[in-house]
């Protein structure tokens, strides 16, 4: 079998509880040059705690030795291809990385006065103007932690928005059901009543499908765009206008902007508000879960309820150079929604991105994620289900229907493409699409990983065929086989505990 | 600059496969109206030296823990971080991985996120730990929604002994859904003053060592709660207290959070920052965030795998725990690896020192006639009354030293409150240079 790996050397690496001898330390800790305190005279018995039991006790190379060993039972996108659809796993470029550690960056104080962080704050202004120009909006925060806190921020503005207009009873949110996951919780979050709105056959929403639903209970209708089906959504603009025709806002779920820079603008389709998921369109990088940062773009008819602080730029053009300030008083903001300004470091690494691309360069990468998921698309046709077949933008979703005749199943597909050296693509979603294979390459694989993947995905459909075992079997090469997650649920255990 | 790999015989090749004579082409289901107003007005492109360049120079523009003397705390901590730390989190294996929804090629992150979850169990006192969530702040809010769910009350009491920045989080997480918060005021002490929770309360709320750095009697609001039927709710913004402090769960607390910035995690400007919860068991199924469990796989070995999903968005929507679907992964591996640096005595160690040059640091502002504001006891911050202190921060700043938090930009009635933080980044020197200026 052709695959881009081959197995080698795979350690045993206990936990850390299990590695740990009494006595073991691992950083040295000189004394604190004052005279030191015993905590009990200084505090009382009453607040001061015995040591922490089994806590771990290691050297330094025991910590190092076990973290490189269990780093190799990990898959990233710098080990290879990872098609993971709506999540957006590209290259992480290194130059990022070594932005976000610079000195006068990562060792900021986030409460030191305006004064002493100009240089953050002008960043920082600097990425607010260029997703603004992006979104084709008026104002960005930059302040939600992650793209799901960004929708949570959004859909409190909205409803900040109409209850400062006297019509409080707008509360029903339109989600259609090709939308991302986490909307409907978002919304419902903020105690609004979430209306999921079935998408045709031809999997986007048309206009006479909103038309009942608009009434004075309307408070936005929330769109994937493009959706998780890869699809544009090409009634946009007039959805839109009916919308606001029924005095609702749109909101945009942008996590897959990184299909749409320089071929559109959320703000022409008449959207009122989204949000960015910086980790993955601008290659931030995503450490097994986060951080991500997910900014919210407005139209100026928002712009009152945003969080505080906001950057604000002064002194222009008065000689001293460019002063900014963190504006605190917004007598209608919706508050805050991080602990400080947000994840800095994460916009530092997106501002990177941007500022070493340009126009030119958002521009193409958005032709060649549409063209490498289209290319993909063609190939797999051949051999898988496609649900809806038509021209999709930066991903794509198969089904595991025509393997489903052999036994075998879409999860069975998933762990099979780990054995040729490959990570899953998304799976059973979206929900819409019973077996979904949601498949987004990105813009940063060449295409010779694009035909190693397809070649992998027709032998498993070849296998599926003549030999379903080899695919209900697997995974046979990663250092676990596959997980009893019944056990785990049924039984949890959350936490090591002495034996 | 340009991160993409197609040469242009491959791009004809790949149209030509698909069928199609242009990439334009491949964008037609974008309406026309909406193609051609595309086009982006940015700066122009950098090469790398010339983003250095830039973006060097906005950072010469601040001043740093490391350009100067700070004393700086209230909710973000400058601690030392073992060169390890930053060598193994920056490993591509870990930077560049994803969610680690396909466990059999995640079993680094996995088995990292359960010793992180069984040392803040630990370090806690409880039973149950999630994945991490955004930040201190946040976690907050989320034990509100969380114990709202729990005890299916909607009311809250919250102490003003909160950071404020916490405060506004917390109102902006509830507030949509119409909860009632009281705010419970801090005695002359700097503690929060006792309460007697009604039938409706969900959640006592409490920080300790609260925003003015005084260490609260929790165990006394423990019981309060549980004999109105409410959970006790601990937020802590420095971490490294729990090294030292009665662990939440000695105390009665169910659920305990906070922001673990303490623990290995860069100041940067306020994020990416990690929050922690952890609870007792019988709360596990309300937790919010990702949980990862121990199981085995087809041959029995241990394995690591998320579980409990159920309670996640991607399951009910609507009717979800909560609308996360991330957790802080790199920055919690970077508080367990710092955990297992620091270890059992490294961590105390830590602790020890940052009291013991607080209260050196408190011993010299009495000395210089200074006043403490609070009589109760703190663990590496504290409130001093400096009479003039505008004009002194003034003089701070040109000496190189940020002297700490001038409370009068929170409350009213505090503008010469101002909060210092001594850490074990902090030197004897420093802080006799830093009493010299605010008594001068």
């Amino acid at each position: 079998m052709s695959t881009p790996g081959r197995s080698g050397l795979v350690f045993e690496e206990p936990l850390l509880f299990e590695r740990s001898r009494p006595g073991r330390k691992g950083v040295s800790l000189d004394d604190a040059g004052v005279p030191a305190i015993d905590p009990i005279e200084a505090l009382g018995a009453d607040l001061v705690r015995e040591e922490i039991p089994n806590f771990p006790e290691l050297s330094e190379f025991d910590v190092v030795r076990h973290f490189t060993r269990i780093s190799q039972w990990n898959y990233g996108i710098d080990t290879g291809f990872f098609p993971l659809g709506s999540c957006t796993m590209k290259y992480n470029p290194k130059v990022n990385e070594a932005m976000a550690d610079l000195p006068g960056i990562c060792d900021v104080h986030p409460m030191a006065p305006d004064a002493d962080v100009q240089g953050f704050l002008a960043l920082a202004h600097e990425l607010e103007n260029a997703l603004a120009e992006i979104a084709g909006l008026d104002h960005v925060t930059l302040q939600p932690a992650a793209g799901a806190q960004g929708e949570f921020l959004g859909m409190r503005m909205v409803q900040a928005y109409h209850r400062a207009n006297s019509e409080p009873q707008r509360t029903r949110v339109l989600i259609p059901d090709t939308a991302h996951g986490t909307n409907p919780a978002s919304a419902a979050l903020n105690g609004m009543e979430v209306v999921e709105v079935e998408c045709d056959e031809d999997g986007v929403l048309h206009p006479e499908m909103l038309e009942p639903l608009l009434d004075e209970r309307l408070s936005a209708l929330m769109l994937t765009n493009p959706n998780t089906l890869g699809l544009f959504e090409p009634h946009v603009e007039r959805l839109s206008e009916m919308v606001h025709a029924a005095g609702g806002l749109v909101y945009m779920d942008g996590a897959n902007m990184n299909a749409l820079m320089g071929a559109a603008k959320p703000g022409h389709m008449g959207v009122d508000v989204m949000h960015f998921n910086l980790h993955k369109t601008f290659s931030t990088p995503h450490g097994g879960g986060g951080p991500g940062s997910g900014p919210v773009a407005v139209r100026d008819i928002l712009a009152p309820y945003l969080p505080v602080p906001v950057v604000r730029r002064e002194g222009e053009g008065e000689g001293e150079g460019d002063r900014y300030v963190l504006d605190r008083d917004l007598p209608h903001t919706i508050g805050r929604i991080h602990g400080f300004l947000g994840n800095a470091g994460i916009w530092i690494r997106a501002l990177a991105y941007i500022r070493t691309l340009g126009a030119e360069g958002l521009e193409e990468l958005t032709e060649r994620a549409v063209l490498n998921a289209n290319y993909l698309l063609s190939e797999l046709r051949q051999d898988y289900d496609v649900p809806h077949d038509q021209r999709v933008m930066h991903e794509c979703v198969l089904t595991d229907k025509r393997q489903h005749d052999h036994g075998v199943t879409t999860a069975d597909i998933a762990k099979r493409l780990m054995d040729y050296g490959f990570h899953p693509p998304t799976i059973y979603f979206p929900l819409v699409v019973s077996g979904a294979l949601m498949i987004e390459p990105t813009e940063t694989e060449s295409l010779e990983t694009l035909d190693g993947f397809v070649s992998a995905m027709r032998a498993i459909a070849r296998e599926a065929e003549t030999s379903p075992e080899k695919v209900t079997n697997a995974p046979q090469r990663p250092v676990v086989r596959r997980l009893d997650e019944v056990l785990a649920a049924r039984k949890p255990r959350l936490r090591w505990t002495p034996e | 600059m340009s991160y993409t790999p197609h040469t242009e015989d491959e791009i004809r090749e790949m149209l030509a496969r698909i069928g199609v004579s242009s990439t334009a082409e491949l964008f037609a289901n974008i309406p026309g109206s909406l193609r051609s107003r595309a086009e982006l007005k940015l700066a122009p492109a950098l090469d790398e030296r010339a983003l250095l360049r830039h973006m060097r120079g906005a950072a010469a523009q601040n001043r740093t823990v490391n350009n100067e003397t700070s004393f700086l705390g209230a909710g973000a901590y400058h601690h030392f971080i073992p060169a390890a730390v930053g060598a193994l989190a920056g490993r591509g294996e870990f930077t560049t991985a994803y969610t680690p929804y396909q466990a059999e090629i995640s079993q680094g992150t996995l088995q990292a996120i359960f010793e992180f979850q069984s040392m803040i169990c630990q370090l806690t006192g409880l039973d149950v730990a999630n994945a991490s969530l955004y930040d201190g702040a946040s976690s907050i809010g989320e034990a509100a929604l969380m114990a709202m769910r729990a005890t299916r009350r909607r009311k809250i009491c919250v102490s003003a002994g909160l950071h404020p920045h916490w405060l506004q989080v917390l109102r902006t997480y509830v507030e949509g859904i119409g909860t009632e918060i009281e705010i419970l005021p801090l005695g002359d002490d700097g503690r929060t003053q006792a309460c007697a929770p009604d039938e409706q309360v969900a959640a006592v709320i409490l920080q300790s060592p609260n925003f003015r750095g005084c260490i609260e009697d929790v165990a006394a609001f423990s019981l309060a709660a549980h004999d109105s039927g409410a959970l006790m709710v601990l937020g802590t913004s420095e971490a490294l207290s729990l090294a030292l402090l009665k662990s939440p769960g000695e105390l009665g607390v169910d659920i305990a959070c906070g922001e673990a910035q303490s623990f290995g995690v860069p100041l940067s400007f306020g994020g990416p920052y990690v929050g922690y919860m952890a609870s007792v068991k019988k709360l596990v199924r309300q937790l919010p965030g990702r949980l990862i469990g121990q199981t085995v796989d087809a041959e029995g070995h241990r394995a690591f795998v998320l579980t409990l999903t159920t309670r996640e968005q991607h399951i009910r929507r609507e009717k979800a725990t909560s609308n996360i679907c991330t957790n802080q992964g790199l920055m919690m591996l970077r508080a367990t690896i710092f955990l297992a640096l620091l270890g059992k005595r490294g961590l105390r160690r830590m602790a020890e020192m940052n009291l013991s040059l607080s209260s050196y640091a408190r011993s010299r502002f009495e000395a210089a006639g200074l006043h403490l504001i609070h009589s109760a006891p703190t663990f590496n911050e504290f409130v001093v009354e400096v009479p003039g202190l505008e004009q002194k921060l003034e003089r701070c700043r040109e000496q190189a030293i940020q002297p700490g938090t001038p409370l009068g930009d929170f409350e009213t009635g505090a503008a010469d409150h101002l909060l210092v933080c001594v850490t074990e980044m902090n030197s004897r020197e420093e802080i006799d240079r830093l009493v010299r200026e605010l008594a001068a």
